[in-house]
């Protein structure tokens, strides 16, 4: 009798609890991504979690990514480039308050870009602020970036997550703490459970339109499912279940954006191990693989076919799947002609996200069919980074490069993939030094057509940014031009 | 009972001191470098010997576990390499979620499963005694993870009564909290209940079928009461060891049901420390985990002198 009690009140606390939640207009939100962040400084990490929650919500820096992945002023409201490239005056906004109340100016700029770039620094993305020379402040409001050889890259570097200003008095609990200059500021963590943001009635630009933003974390991929389905979320961003949006769609409470992202998805190839270091081996293996296959296996057909490491939707891509169009016959020849009539045996080693999981299978079996026989092993991240990355101990591996504009890496010769061109080289040192946009992308489009034409890895897709949310949802960002969850301009339909 | 007693405090001791060597070997060897894993895979080499040095991962393998072991004994179980805060308050934030699912689970389990196996073996036979074995059959059976998605489909998604997942804190009232256990502590519950049913049963007609009980039945006593004054107490000594078993398990083995409703227990918490190789939190929290099954035994053992008299006296 008694338990019946506690039930019957039990029942009726949630009632309330329910009519009371209805009563209230929405000017909150729960969005739910997969990934935790491991802790809240977005200049000392390369976890994508951190600028996910973080990046333009609570942090900005000198310039910012926008919607459509173009570099828009952030903290600096104007700039001046001089005649030869070194030098660059960034004219900063004023009235610009940190969350804690103390005045954002030309010494914080100068603070976080020399703390980014010092020999005990650990930013994940130091190379970015590689060719600084020197930051100077003018005067409170101005600062002065001056670089030891042009570089047509400062405008996009700055816009990084990694190069966000931050408070010198905050670095002590940064990672805990954080304190920026966005439009929200950081309320609350739950580790394991969720972030909790809260609107900055102090910010200096277009105030956001909600009042409270909490981020919540769920692995699973089938808990991601019941948590939308049940409407516990309002929206989920990078939705990992694929298989599931149809039914979303289907659903009128729902809305599905499926975007854009800087991930090229690549068959990694160790150039620098026999018989990959073959180029003829490599074209083969190009031939062999039907990429449409992948995408539509692996990840239930969202995903765009990419025939060099550039990301389509950028304007100085260029459509080159043609060059390793499905051809398993022609692959055979070229594989009898490069000495492997009968094939070889190699490794396919895959970290754990499940486009390389299922994608490696099917990669696996078209491999068999023109005589590859390919090992498959599957790693975690951590094994991964140790055996393939730092290690080169692989043959194949299948990774998406999630970085935006990341086709330098094609220049370092000691990078995990191992391509070692000098042309290709001296035409990234050339594209660096070239600030005029016309030039930069013929330089872009002709390394594109190098990389492919080498058939450094193989080029699979461009990894889809689906994102699952209530259909009164309004202004999400669609693409994910960086790994960013921008809530500054989201509201509520009525 | 003060020998007994001193007896198995000795072996509480020697265990923990040989799990904290066994568990911080075999974890040092597993690959892996937490500092690469932070940084990614665009980071320089500089900037992963700086993360490094700031880690304290420069230290010899004997000089990392004197520290480890010796902070535990007081209670500091060092600095997460992910999050950098002290795993202590981390393992506490999480316990305020895994140890009241655990028991929540626990009460469940026992209060299904007393009545059922009681119920069964004084029915021997009968009707209800087919019925239990059956049920009690297909909860073993069916995994927990599975039943947890199906309670989902049905309690979450289609009639709403209950959230699918999360945890809404102890702040939003006793009521509210216990509420968005409910469904993972059911699911954990389900298979252990089964099992605490068909031991209990077994283990009650083992014992019905003792000479002692002949003999209070023919002292006239009824069936209802031999069961209830003399068979039960002897049958309960096999059932307490399985709830001991099931309490640890509880605690430690809830990882699966944790992530189906995505709750931030201390199963999740290993589990995302071990992909970042965050080993310093794995390495306390199965310490934690280790500690918390010896002292269950310990307790269960200490509970069997109770139940069982001639156990105090036994060398």
């Amino acid at each position: 009798m008694k338990l019946l009690n506690i039930r019957t009140g039990l029942i009726s606390v949630l009632a309330l609890a329910a009519s009371v939640g209805m009563a209230q207009a929405k000017s909150d939100i729960v969005v739910a991504m997969q990934l935790e962040p491991p802790h809240l400084d977005p200049t000392s990490a390369a976890a994508g979690a951190i600028d996910s929650v973080l990046y333009s919500n609570v942090f900005e820096g000198l310039t910012r990514f926008g919607a459509d992945g173009a570099v828009n002023p952030g903290l600096a409201e104007s700039w001046e480039i001089s005649s030869d490239g070194l030098a660059y005056t960034f004219k900063l906004h004023g009235g610009v308050l940190f969350h804690d109340g103390s005045t954002m100016d030309a010494e914080d700029v100068k603070f976080s870009l020399d703390r980014a770039r010092a020999e005990d620094s650990v930013n994940a993305q130091k190379a970015l602020f590689a060719g600084i020379e020197s930051v100077e402040v003018v005067d409170p409001l101005t600062v002065k970036v001056t670089l030891s050889a042009p570089n047509g890259s400062l405008l996009f570097n700055l816009a990084w997550g990694d190069a966000v200003i931050v408070a010198p008095e905050s670095i002590e609990n940064i990672k805990t703490n954080p304190v920026g200059t966005g439009a929200f500021k950081f309320a609350n963590w739950v580790q394991g459970d969720k972030i909790d943001l809260v609107k900055n009635d102090a910010y200096w630009g277009t105030p956001a339109k909600l009042d409270k933003v909490a981020f919540k974390f769920i692995s699973d991929p089938t808990a991601a499912f019941a948590a939308v389905m049940a409407e516990d979320v309002n929206a989920f961003v990078g939705f990992p279940a694929p298989e599931n949006l149809p039914q979303f769609e289907a659903d009128p409470r729902f809305q599905v954006l499926v975007g854009s992202t800087e991930g090229e998805t690549i068959l990694s190839t160790n150039n620098k191990m026999p018989p990959f270091d073959n180029v003829k081996v490599r074209e083969a293996l190009a031939h062999a693989i039907d990429r449409q296959a992948i995408i539509d296996g692996a990840m239930f057909g969202y995903g765009t076919p990419i025939g060099t490491h550039f990301a389509p939707h950028n304007p100085d891509y260029v459509d080159l799947t043609g060059m390793s169009a499905y051809d398993p016959e022609l692959s055979k020849k070229l594989l009898a002609e490069a000495g492997f009539p009968d094939g070889f045996k190699t490794t396919l080693k895959l970290p754990p996200p499940s486009y390389a999981r299922r994608g490696g299978e099917i990669i696996a079996a078209q491999l068999r069919a023109v005589g590859i026989d390919a090992e498959i092993s599957n790693l975690e991240w951590a094994q991964w980074l140790e055996q393939v990355f730092k290690g080169k101990d692989f043959g194949l591996s299948i990774v998406s490069h999630t970085e935006p504009m990341d086709v330098g890496i094609y220049a370092r010769p000691d990078y995990y993939f191992q391509y070692d061109n000098k042309s290709f080289q001296l035409l990234m040192e050339e594209l660096n030094a070239t600030t005029d946009p016309a030039a930069r992308s013929a330089l872009l489009k002709l390394g594109q057509k190098i990389i492919s034409a080498d058939y450094v890895n193989g080029y699979l897709f461009e990894l889809a940014f689906p994102t699952v949310a209530s259909a009164k949802v309004m202004g999400l960002w669609k693409d994910a031009p960086t790994q960013a969850t921008d809530m500054t301009a989201v509201y509520w339909a009525e | 009972m003060l020998r007994y007693f001193l007896k198995r405090l000795l072996s509480l001791a020697l265990s923990l001191v040989v799990a904290s060597i066994v568990i911080f070997l075999a974890l040092e060897v597993v690959p892996g470098d937490p500092a690469a894993y932070m940084l990614g895979i665009n980071a320089q080499e500089d900037t992963l010997a700086a993360l490094r040095e700031q880690l304290g991962l420069n230290g010899s393998l004997i000089e990392r576990y004197a520290g480890w072991a010796g902070g535990m004994l007081h209670g500091d179980f060092g600095i997460s390499y992910t999050y950098r805060t002290p795993v202590a308050e981390m393992i506490g934030e999480r316990l305020w979620i895994s140890l009241p699912l655990a028991l929540f689970a626990l009460c469940l389990s026992t209060v299904i499963a007393f009545p059922a196996g009681i119920w069964a073996a004084s029915k021997r036979g009968s009707v209800v005694d087919v019925v239990v074995m059956g049920v009690t059959q297909l909860g073993v059976a069916i995994p927990n993870f599975w039943f947890a998605m199906l309670m989902v489909l049905v309690f979450a998604i289609n009639l709403r009564w209950f959230s699918a997942g999360g945890f809404v804190g102890w702040d939003a009232g006793f009521l509210l909290a216990m509420k968005s256990l409910t469904l993972p502590a059911v699911a954990l519950a389900l298979p252990q209940a089964s099992i605490l049913a068909r031991v209990m049963r077994s283990s009650l007609l083992d014992t019905l079928s003792e000479d002692f009980i002949r003999t209070a039945r023919a002292k006239g006593l009824s069936k209802r009461q031999a069961l209830w004054r003399h068979a039960l107490r002897n049958a309960l000594i096999p059932v307490l060891t399985i709830i001991g078993l099931q309490f640890s398990f509880l605690l430690a083995g809830a990882i699966i049901i944790e992530n189906v409703f995505f709750l931030p227990g201390l199963g999740r918490l290993v589990f995302q420390s071990i992909s970042a190789r965050d080993l310093i939190v794995v390495e306390s929290v199965v310490m934690l985990l280790v500690f918390a099954v010896i002292v269950v035994n310990f307790a269960v053992d200490m509970a069997y002198a109770i139940v069982d008299p001639r156990l105090r006296g036994r060398r």
